[in-house]
């Protein structure tokens, strides 16, 4: 346990020092925007090197569900339930953060809280999935029952999210945009301190994902060790 | 005799929940185990590892030379199921219900009609079966229930508690039905925790307590009911 | 497959004897048509706001109907065990799913063949586009029933299954629910075949990939 939680610590501070990099970068290093007219942006637009790492990284929370859920019911080790949940807890705290920061974003761009957006969209469709994700695995008491049906949801689950998307985009585009062609996507990032910018963020979140799912994961044993103990005693 | 079942080191747990731990036992053809136990002994996980609807976590369990985790689908053609759930279609007929799960078992028409119209000669039901299952006492329903577990004559029958909800006199009249079937010398497995009734049907008794078998004796061996309620009560301390 | 069939047989057997399912979902689905008709109110005299609300109407009326029909799908073989019954046949697994599902889409299209007629009365419309629309509500309630299906079998064993089904059922139905809202939107407003092709291809792979994925899974989710 010790050697484990060294590891832990390990990483939790190669998170922070990462995580510090890549916001000092935003805030100071990159160059000011300007728009086609040569008109400065204000600053909204920074919260995009938080967005979508995170939401890259709440995509690769579900994926780390999915294998995890296929690798139980081929395997049945106890394990890989530990880290499918695990993963889904974290995930859907990463896919609220996609949906809160894009909110953001859309009010200081257009004014509006939520737009339809596809890519925004898709990540309240993830989020939904999430959402049923855990709510199944409250309504479920036998352990073995819990880990086995909710990694056939979780299977399902992540299936349907690229379905989710082609379906989203094929609905927006039949409607006519209200807010013009601008995307919430990375047209224009060209430039490569944005990209080295975007690229250490990315980095800063997938290590943050790593080491909350490594505590988790930690602290979803630790339970059991205690819950087996309770059970234990008289 | 030859061994027609042959569970060797059987083990299950539910996560840190070790509901079975290191079960043995052989069944000759033509034997009537019966397992007593009390309840959370362990007793239906057993029966549902047998017949295919649970995997074991360790152990084997060998039916008819068909090994369990192998070749599920030749070993549910081996056997058939009573239990104190009947696995009866309420709405549709008795002649219905019948046919539908010899269809199940691959029966071909023909041949499939013949035996249903014999077996509900058999349980006592010919008169009732273009009538809904829905319409039929219990022990009407769990008479049905034996031709439908013996529709494809299976060498093997599993009972899984039967007398469950049954009255003295239809449990009688269950007795004498499945007796009446005897003729094809099937092997019999049945759990029960019910001593008085099914202590005389048997020729072999274990006893599973805290998902071992602690006992495990020839029913000549045993001697009267009064004697085994006593050395049942020595094992098993409820 | 033949025994899926007997399965599916038996299904709508048991189902057209006693009508229970059947007749609620047909009058529940009405019953959702005739409440959005009402709330919409004057509404329906501008047809071009019939137009773009009607479409969504219709599958809501599907989706609820549907959902009705499949939390009772498995949970009408818990009675007398019947479902460990069919377990202990011999027969694969996916037999049984394969038989529900096709038991589940004739009972859908039924429901659907008598809701059709009362949406056209209720919200003015003369559908032209017949085929195209039998062909879009064919496929987008195959991709609902063979994933309700599989989730059907997934709660059956909760002890909350009828509040568990609609949350695990909506989320995963959002891709069947878009194009299939689009393409009879357009089938509706006179449309083509040739222009629903998009949302016809989609509706189409989801319906593929779905019931790919229910043949592996199934299994887990009926175990015991």
């Amino acid at each position: 346990m010790s050697k484990k939680s060294n590891q832990n610590n390990l990483l939790s501070i190669l998170t922070a020092v990462v995580m510090l990099i890549a916001t000092y970068m935003i805030f100071f290093s990159l160059p000011i925007m300007r728009d086609e007219s040569g008109e400065i942006l204000d600053n909204s637009f920074n919260i995009f090197y938080f967005h979508l790492p995170i939401a890259i990284t709440s995509y690769l929370a579900f994926f780390v569900v999915f294998v995890a859920s296929i690798l139980y019911l081929k395997k049945g080790t106890h394990n890989w339930d530990v880290l499918a949940r695990s993963s889904a807890e974290v995930g859907s705290i990463f896919a609220l953060l996609v949906l809160v920061t894009g909110s953001i974003w859309a009010k200081a761009t257009w004014g509006w809280y939520w737009i339809w957006e596809p890519r925004l969209t898709t990540s309240l469709a993830l989020f939904l999935v999430y959402l049923a994700y855990l709510l199944m695995r409250q309504a479920i008491e036998e352990p073995e029952k819990r880990a086995r049906l909710s990694a056939v949801f979780g299977i399902i689950g992540f299936a349907s999210v690229p379905l989710s998307f082609l379906s989203i985009r094929m609905w927006r585009t039949h409607h006519p945009l209200m807010f013009g062609s601008q995307g919430s996507g990375g047209g224009g990032l060209e430039g490569t301190s944005l990209q080295l910018t975007l690229l250490v963020n990315l980095i800063a979140f997938f290590l943050l994902f790593a080491t909350i799912l490594s505590y988790k994961v930690q602290n979803e044993k630790l339970q059991e060790i205690i819950t087996e103990k309770k059970q234990a005693l008289p | 005799m030859e061994n027609i079942i042959s569970i060797k080191g059987l083990s299950k747990a539910f996560g840190n929940l070790h509901v079975l731990k290191n079960i043995g036992f052989d069944v000759k053809k033509g034997d009537f185990i019966t397992i007593f136990g009390p309840n959370g002994a362990g007793k239906t996980t057993l029966m549902k590892i047998m017949s295919t609807l649970v995997e074991p976590s360790g152990g084997s369990i060998t039916i008819d030379g068909f090994n369990i985790k192998d070749d599920p689908l030749e070993i549910r053609k081996r056997i058939g199921s009573i239990s104190h759930e009947t696995y009866l279609y309420s709405e549709l007929t008795a002649w219905e219900n019948l046919r539908f799960f010899g269809r199940m078992y691959n029966m071909d028409k023909s041949r499939l009609n013949a035996r249903v119209d014999e077996l509900l000669e058999q349980v006592g039901l010919g008169y009732r079966s273009n009538d809904r299952v829905g319409t039929f006492s219990r022990g009407m329903k769990q008479r049905l229930s034996i031709a439908r577990a013996l529709i494809h004559k299976p060498p093997i029958l599993f009972l899984d508690e039967p007398y469950t909800g049954l009255d003295q006199h239809a449990a009688s009249t269950f007795e004498h039905v499945l007796r009446g079937l005897d003729a094809q010398d099937t092997t019999k497995i049945m759990i029960s925790h019910n001593i008085d009734r099914s202590l005389k049907l048997c020729n072999r008794v274990l006893i599973l307590d805290k998902g071992t078998i602690v006992f495990n004796k020839l029913r000549t061996d045993v001697g009267s009911v009064e004697d085994f309620k006593a050395t049942y009560e020595s094992f098993v301390h409820e | 497959m033949i025994r899926s069939l007997h399965i599916a047989a038996k299904d709508l057997k048991a189902e057209f004897r006693t009508k229970q399912m059947l007749n609620s979902m047909v009058i529940f689905s009405l019953l959702v048509i005739v409440i959005f008709s009402v709330s919409f109110g004057d509404l329906l005299g501008n047809s071009k706001i019939v137009t773009q609300l009607a479409p969504g109407v219709l599958w809501i009326s599907f989706t609820f109907a549907g959902m009705l029909g499949l939390s009772r799908s498995f949970a009408g073989e818990l009675e007398n065990g019947c479902l460990e019954g069919l377990k202990l046949c011999p027969v694969d697994r996916s037999a049984i799913y394969n038989g529900k599902t096709i038991s589940n889409a004739v009972i859908m299209f039924l429901v659907e063949i008598i809701t059709v007629p009362l949406f056209a009365v209720m919200f003015n419309y003369s559908i032209n586009g017949l085929a195209g629309l039998a062909i879009v509500i064919i496929l987008g309630t195959i991709g609902f029933i063979s994933v309700g299906t599989l989730l059907s079998a997934l709660t059956v064993n909760t002890r909350t299954r009828e509040l568990l089904l609609p949350i695990l059922l909506l989320p995963i139905i959002i891709p069947v629910i878009i194009p299939a809202v689009l393409a009879t939107g357009k089938m509706l407003a006179n449309g083509d075949i040739s222009d629903i092709s998009g949302e016809l291809r989609l509706l189409a792979v989801y319906d593929i990939i779905f019931f790919i994925i229910a043949q592996l899974v199934f299994e887990y989710a009926i175990g015991d």
